[in-house]
């Protein structure tokens, strides 16, 4: 593997390992639901997304390489969906504490 | 290289595990759906980063299942909490 991408590896790893403390303490730190609903799905799409940016390199087919890309995808979509409704219950019982 | 990704996959889990700390203080039971949520995503991301560490292709798949699994877990509980559709019928007591 060339140094480059080892490279980009570290430096992609780091971040989303950045982005999923981040998330932790947003979680534990903000004073009510809806920032920590915001906080959570920075770690789920950010996180999740340099991590996975950074896996890239190291498949060794373009099938695995797809289905990593795909993971990705799925949590994209099942987070943002998620996030909608679990805000919306929020909304019908009332102000967040 | 491997050392590196075995330490990020550990620093991970020691963070979602830090976020399940929510889960005991909620106050609303969706604040500890979303402490669920982040162990669900953390999990994909740590299984990622072991398989890529020993070399495990299987981990890819484990990692897929993970994902739905978390989907499903996050509709399931909304589901749980919403109000009864247009004929439906439900089997439980809870409301």
């Amino acid at each position: 593997m060339s140094v480059v991408l080892e490279w980009w590896t570290v430096v992609a790893v780091v971040a989303g390992a950045f982005f999923f403390l981040a998330g932790t303490i947003g979680l534990l730190r903000f004073p009510d639901s809806f920032t920590r609903l915001h906080a959570l799905t920075k770690a789920d799409n950010l996180g999740l997304g340099l991590v996975v940016l950074g896996l890239l390199p190291l498949v060794d087919s373009v099938s695995a390489g797809l289905k990593l890309v795909c993971i990705w995808l799925l949590v994209l979509l099942s987070g943002a969906t998620a996030s909608q409704l679990i805000a919306r219950t929020f909304r019908r019982d009332g102000s967040p504490s | 290289m491997a050392e590196f990704l075995l330490g990020a996959a550990a620093f991970i889990l020691a963070m979602v595990a830090l976020g399940l700390v929510r889960v005991l203080r909620g106050p609303a039971d969706a604040d500890r759906m979303m402490a669920a949520q982040l162990l669900g995503t953390g999990g994909i991301a740590a299984v990622l980063l072991l398989g890529a560490a020993t070399d495990e292709r299987a981990a890819i798949d484990v990692a897929l299942t993970l994902a739905l699994l978390a989907a499903f877990a996050a509709f399931a509980f909304v589901k749980a909490r919403s109000a009864p559709a247009n004929g439906e019928v439900r089997t439980d007591d809870q409301p």
